[in-house]
């Protein structure tokens, strides 16, 4: 068997997938932490399009911005469980609605 | 430089200091400033006029330049010769005067210092307009005294009669000043300045227009303006409505000096008059017609102040007639005589309204001579004065303009002595109804106290030897040519002849046999209701432009474009706005999905864009 490479079209349809699987659970649900995990979702698939590209044009351009978004991804993951947490904590709960203050 | 710029500013500084801080001010004060500031500029106009006597050539004083603009050079400059001499007199003399009398008079009244405040900016523009080189500044005292005319007559603004009639005045004499401008727009095509003596310099070269021509519609257009000032016919309604205002307010303004600016824009625009003979007849028909026809209204009238306001408005008519017959210094003299008998007999009136606690309706005076005898006298003086008895000052002007009449057509002269006869007859019939028989009023009449009447008596010193001591005519002759006829000793009777049958009639109805008058009127009551009711020429008016302006405003203007086109332009963009701002107001829902959702949608439709048209090349 040849070596044949995996084609572009496969990456990119699985990263879109992902992405919208991440989109929709973002739109969808109302757990925080679900719509927590589908921002990460979203993320990685893009990073999935970033390493993709950098490997189809052989430039490290996209391996730089995937290392960006890991790092942001991180930091974000921080902050954002943080503030999950004390949500929790003050209002007991969860549900993304009920702790929204926008209109009334 | 004998600074004439001073004579006009000492009363704008009256103005200034009592206007602005007058309500502070003690009444002493205002006198002093107010009386002060306009005795000041007579007594200046007296410095200058002794410096510049004798004054056979116009001396000019320029200022500044006040508009250029391409071959037009308008300067800010003051001029004076004999005729301006003669116009200061009048104006700063009685004004000087009036003022003093209004301090007797107003004493008692609200707004005092409001009341000297305008008065002084009165004789500002007053002394503007007289003293102006131009036509363009003679303008802006013509404006200015309109001004002033309006804010005295609405003085009592909380009565309804009196602010109607302050804009009665204002409005009726935008007409006039429309025909003044137009003249002005004309000079300068014609003549290509404004400059008095630039004017009559260049049309002095040109012969006299047979035909309607240029000069002619000049001539006419500055007539239109000298209608509305000086209230002839057809505009003359404002005159005897501006009653309203205070008494000395109606003596200054409203018979001795604003009125008669449009004979003195006549006699100052000779030079152009002369060369415009139809235009001539026009201001000597207007003159006449105007004559007669307020006399027969002053006839019947019961309202002491407006007897005397149609009486000025007739008198004002001789003095067109004069000068539309080529005298114009007659109408000058006219002018002169006029403001000492006229002034004298309103501030009388104004003296016996006061006596009589503010009643004008002569049916409930009478008696009041020995109540007030100084009044009567001074009344009495003024009246024959200006019946033309002689050698009282109006015998003089009046026959002067009826023997230039005569010159021109005797059958100007026949209606201006039956005019004189029904002068003679109005006035001494207010006399004999308000001083003699029996007092009919419930007030208790009292003698005015001396600042009021001094300045009367110097008055009828004035209507007695007036028309004797000064010979206008002949001091005029240097700036405005002798015309009319040689004096005729007959005419001259027949005319005195005329004003003493007046006062004998007069005597006869309202002293011997009191029942004529209700007689007469019985016998021709329509006649009679006709002029009592002017002529019901107020109606006509109010039917033919008032009516229809006011509906036409109200019903196209207002209801139909304002309403209907510009505010619902204005409108319809605030609701489609309102409408809009709602449909995208519903996008912002507060949902935290439903906006990711926006986005998302936001991405997808970018993303469709890109796959079916393809991206950036």
């Amino acid at each position: 068997m040849p070596n044949v490479p995996v084609p572009l079209n496969y990456y990119l349809t699985l990263s879109a997938i992902l992405f919208m699987i991440g989109a929709a659970g973002f739109i969808i649900r109302r757990n925080i932490i679900t719509v927590f995990m589908s921002i990460e979702l979203m993320l990685n698939a893009v990073n999935l399009t970033f390493v993709t590209f950098s490997y189809q044009f052989r430039q490290v351009d996209g391996h730089i911005y995937s290392f960006f978004v890991m790092v942001v991804a991180a930091a974000e993951a921080a902050v954002g469980l943080a503030i999950i947490l004390t949500v929790f904590k003050n209002r007991s709960t969860l549900t993304i609605d009920d702790v929204s203050s926008m209109k009334n | 430089m004998h600074s004439l710029w001073l004579i006009p500013i000492f009363p704008l500084v009256g103005f200034l200091i009592n206007g602005m801080l007058g309500r502070r001010f003690s009444k002493t004060v205002i006198n002093t400033v107010a009386v002060g500031s306009v005795v000041l500029s007579f007594l200046w106009v007296l410095k200058a006029l002794s410096a510049l006597a004798p004054l056979n050539e116009t001396y000019v004083e320029h200022y500044f330049t006040w508009i250029s603009s391409g071959t037009l050079d308008i300067g800010f400059d003051f001029a004076i010769d004999r005729l301006t001499m003669v116009m200061l007199l009048v104006v700063t003399g009685i004004g000087s005067l009036i003022h003093v009398y209004a301090t007797g008079y107003m004493a008692h009244e609200g707004g005092y210092y409001r009341f000297f405040a305008y008065l002084n900016l009165f004789m500002f523009f007053m002394l503007t307009l007289v003293l102006a080189a131009n036509y363009v500044l003679l303008f802006v005292g013509w404006e200015g005294v309109g001004l002033c005319s309006y804010l005295l007559i609405g003085f009592y603004f909380l009565k309804k009669s009196a602010s109607d009639a302050g804009k009665k005045a204002f409005i009726v004499n935008r007409i006039g000043d429309f025909g003044f401008s137009l003249a002005m727009f004309l000079i300068v095509i014609s003549f290509g300045t404004l400059d008095f003596q630039k004017v009559f310099a260049k049309a002095s070269t040109i012969s006299p227009e047979v035909q309607y021509g240029s000069i002619t519609t000049i001539c006419l257009l500055l007539l239109v303006g000298a209608i509305g000032k000086s209230a002839q016919i057809p505009l003359y309604v404002w005159l005897p409505d501006a009653m309203e205002g205070p008494t000395p307010v109606s003596a200054l303004i409203h018979a001795a000096t604003m009125v008669t600016a449009g004979v003195y824009m006549i006699a100052r625009s000779a030079t152009l008059f002369e060369r415009a003979p139809i235009a001539m007849d026009v201001v000597a028909y207007i003159g006449l017609a105007t004559a007669v026809m307020a006399a027969t209204i002053g006839l019947v009238q019961n309202d002491i102040k407006k007897v005397y306001a149609y009486s000025t408005v007739s008198q004002l008519g001789y003095m067109f007639l004069g000068c539309g017959v080529g005298a114009f210094s007659a109408g000058i003299w006219h002018v002169v005589t006029h403001a000492f008998f006229k002034a004298l007999l309103f501030l009388g009136a104004g003296s016996v309204i006061h006596a009589c606690a503010g009643e004008q309706d002569m049916q409930k005076m009478g008696g009041l001579m020995k109540k007030i005898p100084i009044t009567f006298a001074v009344l009495f003086i003024a009246a024959m004065a200006i019946a033309g008895v002689p050698p009282l000052s109006g015998h003089y002007s009046k026959d002067a303009i009826l023997m230039a009449a005569h010159a021109r057509a005797p059958w100007m002269y026949w209606v201006g002595v039956v005019t004189a006869g029904m002068t003679a007859f109005y006035v001494f019939r207010s006399i004999f109804l308000t001083f003699f028989g029996e007092y009919r009023g419930k007030a208790h009449p009292h003698e005015s106290p001396a600042v009021m009447w001094v300045p009367l008596a110097v008055l009828a010193v004035l209507s007695l030897i007036g028309g004797y001591a000064f010979n206008i005519p002949e001091f005029l002759s240097p700036v405005l040519p002798m015309h009319g006829g040689v004096h005729d000793e007959s005419l001259a009777t027949i005319a005195t002849a005329a004003g003493l049958a007046g006062i004998l009639l007069a005597a006869i109805c309202y002293l011997f046999v009191p029942s004529i008058p209700g007689a007469l009127a019985s016998a021709f009551a329509p006649i009679y209701q006709t002029l009592y009711d002017k002529y019901y020429v107020d109606e006509l008016y109010n039917v033919s432009i008032v009516k229809p302006i006011a509906n036409g405003s109200r019903e196209i203007l207002w209801k139909g474009a304002d309403v209907g086109v510009f505010d619902a332009l204005v409108n319809g963009a605030g609701t489609t706005s309102m409408a809009l701002g709602g449909l995208l107001r519903k996008m912002q829902s507060g949902n935290l999905r439903t906006y990711a959702s926006w986005v998302l949608i936001g991405i997808l439709l970018v993303m469709g864009g890109f796959a079916v048209y393809g991206g950036a090349k």
